[in-house]
C-alpha cells in the first residue's frame, strides 16, 4: 500500500532521506516528500523520530478472496537427486507438518522420479499424502516438464501454501510455477509461521545482502509459494508406523524444449559437502595462499568437518568455487563454523549466520567477524590454528 | 539474431552500511550500479553477437533514473536500449515485472533472452525464470559457460549443487548467468561520450499493452508487511590472555558443549 508523509508530524528532520535504499524521499517546502522511486519497502517507517511516514491501506487490489476458501493443505516439493530424496526435503516436510498442524489441514508431498520406497519414507518423515510419478522424464531435473506437472498437480489439488528448497533446483523452477499460476512467491525464506487470524503465511527472507529482513504476505492469491533456504529449517519427527496415502500421477503430454545431455560432478580433494558437514573449517584472503588451506584441511579432518572459502579466497584462485559460501556461494549450517582470516563482509556472513557455533580467528580486532562469531582470538591464523590443532589432539588423547 | 539483455539498476548493497544504534540501513552516498550479474549478461550478448550476427537490445524496467545504466550498457557495446518507465510500474515484485518484461520482449521479439542469475537489492532470481514462462519459452538458470550457438539453438553448462549439467535448448531460450561466465569489459572513453549522446526510448504501460490490473503495486500478489534488522548474537565471548589460554579455553568449552 502506499506510503506517505503526514505533513503534520514531519519536522523535517531529513533523517529519513540517508535510510531509502531508492533515493525515493526529498525535502520539499521543509517536510519530507516521497517521490515515484519508491519501492514501497517500508524502511523508513520505523527511521522517523516522529512517526510521521505512514502507509495508507488502500482498496487498490482486486480481491480474488471468492476462490481463495477452495485452497486447503500445505504442498510441499519433494526435491531428489539420482533417485535419492534431497536432504532439504526432510526439512521441508518438518516446517510443512508444524503448518499445517497450524491451519489444522493435511500435509501433501509431490515426488517426481525416485522409487514408491522413497515416497512411503516421506510419510514416515510426516507427509498424510504423495502425489508420486515416476515417468523417466523427471529422472532428470529439467524445468519445463518439472513445471508443468507440479502447477497441474497444483491446479487439481489446490494447496493453500506450496514451498520447496532454495537449492538451484528449487530456485530454478518454481519461479515458472508461480508465474504459471499467477501467484506470488518469496525466494529464499529463513522463517515460515501463520497468521491464525487470516490464515496467512507469514514468510521472512533477507534482503539487501542480509543487512535487513523482510515480512512477505500474498494475501489475496492462492496458493502461497516460498523456497526455503537449506539448512535452516529443522527436520520433521520420524515414525516407523506412520500411514499415509500415494496417489500416482500420470505424466502425458509434458512437452520440454530443453535436454540435459549430461551431469558432471566436480570432484574435489575433499569430499564431504558443504551443506551437510557438521564442522566447517573456511579460510579467506587472510590465509595469504593457497597452502594455507592445508593447514585448514588438518584442522578440519581432526574436526571431522570439511573445508569452506570466502570468495576472495575463491578470487585469488586458492581453492574452488564450490567451496564457497556466502550469498554468491553456499549457505551453510553446521555446528561450528570456523572462520580463519576472513573479515565477515555481509556477502559472506548471510551464508553462515545461523551455525551453531562461530569461531572467528583474524589478527584484526576491528574486523565485523567478531560481531557475530560466539568466540572470537585475536591473533594470526598462523600461530593460533596449530596451537589449536595440538591442544585438540591432546584432548582427544585424554579421551580416548 | 535478436538478443534482448534484461538489467536492473541496483544500490549497491557492498556499500550500505548499518546504523548500529538504530539498526537502520544508510544509504547515503551509496551509488546505484548496474547489477553486477548483469554486466556479466551483457558481456554474453556481446561475445555472441560477435560469433554469430546479430544485434543487442539492453531493457531494463524502472525509474527514470535508470536511464543511467541503459547508457553504461551502451558504452559497452549494446546496439540498443530501451526504458521502461512509467508510475503505473511502481512497486511490482517479481511476478510484476516479470509480466511488463515479457510484454516489452514479445514487442521486441527476440531468439535469445540474458539475465542475471540475481538481483543483488532482492536476491530472488525469480524474474529471469518468470519472464520465460510468461514468454511461453523454456530457460536455462545458472549458465557458468555457454559452449555452443547456433542459429536455432545453445548448449550451455549449468551449474548445480554438486558439479554442472550440460543442457541444450532449441531458440527462443532465456538464459541466466552466473558471474564465472565471462569478464565484463570496461567501456572505452570514446564510447562512454557517444552513449551519453545516445538516445534512448522510453516505453510506459500503453506502450506495451499491457493489463494494468497486472502492474505496479496493484498487480503485485506479494506485500511487505514489515521490515525489520536481524538479531545480532547475544551469546558472545571473546577470549583473552595469552593465545595459549585463549586456545586452552577454546577447546575446553567445546568439550563442554561435546563437539570434541
Ligand atoms: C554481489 C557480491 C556477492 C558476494 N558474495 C560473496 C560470497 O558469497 N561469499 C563471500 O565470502 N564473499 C562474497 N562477496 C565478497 C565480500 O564482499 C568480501 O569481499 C569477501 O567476503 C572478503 O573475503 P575475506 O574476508 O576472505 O577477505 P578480506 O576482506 O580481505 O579479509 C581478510 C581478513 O583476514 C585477516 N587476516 C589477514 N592475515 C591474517 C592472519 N595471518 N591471521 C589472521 N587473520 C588475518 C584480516 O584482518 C582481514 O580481516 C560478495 C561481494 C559482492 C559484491
Ligand atoms: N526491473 C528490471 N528490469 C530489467 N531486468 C530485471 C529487472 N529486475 C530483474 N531483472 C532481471 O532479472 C534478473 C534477476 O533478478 P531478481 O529476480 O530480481 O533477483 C536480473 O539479474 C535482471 O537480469
Amino acid at each position: 500500500m502506499p506510503i506517505v508523509v503526514n505533513l503534520n508530524k514531519c519536522k523535517g528532520c531529513e533523517e529519513c532521506i540517508a535510510s531509502c535504499p531508492y533515493d525515493a524521499i526529498e525535502i520539499k517546502e521543509g517536510k519530507a516528500s516521497i517521490n515515484e522511486y519508491c519501492n514501497f519497502c517500508k524502511t523508513c517507517l520505523s527511521v522517523c523520530p516522529e512517526g510521521a511516514i505512514e502507509e495508507i491501506e488502500g482498496k487498490f487490489f482486486i480481491p480474488e478472496t471468492s476462490s481463495i476458501g477452495n485452497y486447503r493443505g500445505v504442498l510441499i516439493f519433494a526435491e531428489q537427486r539420482e533417485d535419492k530424496i534431497s536432504p532439504v526435503t526432510y526439512e521441508l516436510l518438518g516446517v510443512g507438518r508444524r503448518l499445517a498442524d497450524d491451519l489444522n489441514v493435511e500435509l501433501s508431498a509431490a515426488l517426481f522420479g525416485a522409487s514408491e520406497k522413497e515416497a512411503e519414507e516421506l510419510i514416515r518423515w510426516g507427509a498424510d499424502k504423495i502425489y508420486f510419478c515416476d515417468d523417466p522424464v523427471f529422472k532428470q531435473f529439467n524445468d519445463e516438464p518439472y513445471a508443468r506437472l507440479l502447477s497441474l498437480i497444483i491446479e487439481t489439488y489446490k494447496p493453500e501454501i506450496v514451498i520447496a528448497g532454495a537449492t538451484p533446483i528449487g530456485r530454478s523452477f518454481i519461479p515458472r510455477v508461480a508465474a504459471r499460476l499467477g501467484t506470488g512467491l518469496t525466494a529464499d525464506c529463513t522463517s515460515l509461521s501463520i497468521d491464525r487470524e487470516t490464515r496467512n503465511l507469514l514468510q521472512v527472507r533477507p534482503a539487501f545482502g542480509g543487512n535487513i529482513m523482510a515480512t512477505i504476505l500474498c494475501p489475496n492469491h492462492r496458493p502461497q509459494m516460498a523456497t526455503v533456504r537449506p539448512r535452516v529449517m529443522k527436520r520433521g519427527e520420524y515414525k516407523k508406523d506412520k500411514k499415509g496415502e500415494i496417489i500416482y500421477i500420470r505424466a502425458d503430454n509434458i512437452p520440454f524444449r530443453t535436454k540435459v545431455i549430461d551431469t558432471i560432478k566436480e570432484v574435489s580433494n575433499i569430499t564431504v559437502n558443504l551443506q551437510e558437514a557438521d564442522v566447517i573449517v573456511s579460510g579467506g584472503r587472510g590465509l595469504g595462499n593457497a597452502k594455507g588451506f592445508e593447514l585448514l584441511k588438518e584442522l578440519a579432518v581432526l574436526l571431522g568437518g570439511t573445508i569452506g572459502a570466502s570468495r576472495a579466497a575463491v578470487d585469488e584462485g586458492w581453492i574452488s568455487y564450490i567451496h564457497q559460501v556466502g550469498q554468491t556461494g553456499r549457505t551453510v549450517c553446521p555446528k561450528i563454523y570456523i572462520a580463519c582470516g576472513i573479515s565477515g563482509a555481509v556477502q559472506h556472513i548471510v551464508g553462515m549466520q545461523s551455525s551453531d557455533i562461530i569461531i572467528a580467528i583474524n589478527k584484526n580486532p576491528e574486523a565485523p567477524i567478531f560481531n557475530i562469531a560466539n568466540y572470537g582470538i585475536v591473533g594470526d591464523l598462523y600461530e593460533v590454528i596449530p596451537l589449536f590443532i595440538r591442544k585438540i589432539k591432546e584432548v582427544k588423547a585424554i579421551s580416548s | 539474431m535478436k538478443i534482448i539483455v534484461c538489467i536492473k539498476q541496483v544500490p549497491d548493497t557492498t556499500e550500505v552500511k548499518i546504523n548500529p544504534e538504530t539498526g537502520i540501513l544508510l544509504r547515503e552516498g551509496v551509488p546505484s550500479i548496474i547489477n553486477p550479474y548483469d554486466l556479466h549478461a551483457i558481456e554474453a550478448g556481446l561475445q555472441i553477437r560477435e560469433r554469430v550476427q546479430g544485434n543487442v537490445t539492453v531493457i531494463t524496467m524502472g525509474p527514470p533514473q535508470a536511464e543511467t545504466a541503459l547508457r553504461d550498457a551502451l558504452a559497452m557495446g549494446a546496439d540498443d536500449a530501451i526504458l521502461l518507465t512509467d508510475k503505473a510500474f511502481a512497486g511490482s515484485d517479481t511476478w510484476a515485472t516479470s509480466y511488463v518484461l515479457s510484454m516489452a520482449i514479445k514487442k521486441l521479439g527476440a531468439d535469445l533472452i540474458i539475465c542475471g542469475k540475481q538481483a543483488i537489492d532482492g536476491d530472488t532470481a525469480q524474474v529471469g525464470p518468470e519472464t520465460a514462462e510468461f514468454l511461453d519459452i523454456p530457460h536455462i538458470s545458472y549458465v557458468r559457460k555457454i559452449e555452443e550457438v547456433t542459429e536455432n539453438s545453445v548448449r550451455v553448462q549449468r551449474m548445480m549443487d554438486e558439479g554442472y549439467d550440460i543442457v541444450e535448448s532449441s531458440l527462443p531460450v532465456l538464459l541466466t548467468v552466473l558471474r564465472e561466465l565471462n569478464e565484463p569489459r570496461l567501456p572505452s572513453l570514446k564510447a562512454k561520450i557517444a552513449a551519453k549522446k545516445a538516445v534512448i526510448k522510453k516505453w510506459a504501460s500503453s506502450d506495451i499493452n499491457v493489463d494494468n490490473n497486472k502492474i505496479g503495486i496493484k498487480g503485485s500478489p506479494t506485500r511487505v508487511k514489515n521490515i525489520f534488522t536481524p538479531e545480532a548474537r547475544a551469546d558472545r565471548i571473546i577470549l583473552n590472555g595469552t593465545l595459549e589460554e585463549q586456545v586452552d579455553k577454546l577447546a575446553k568449552e567445546l568439550r563442554e558443549l561435546k563437539c570434541l
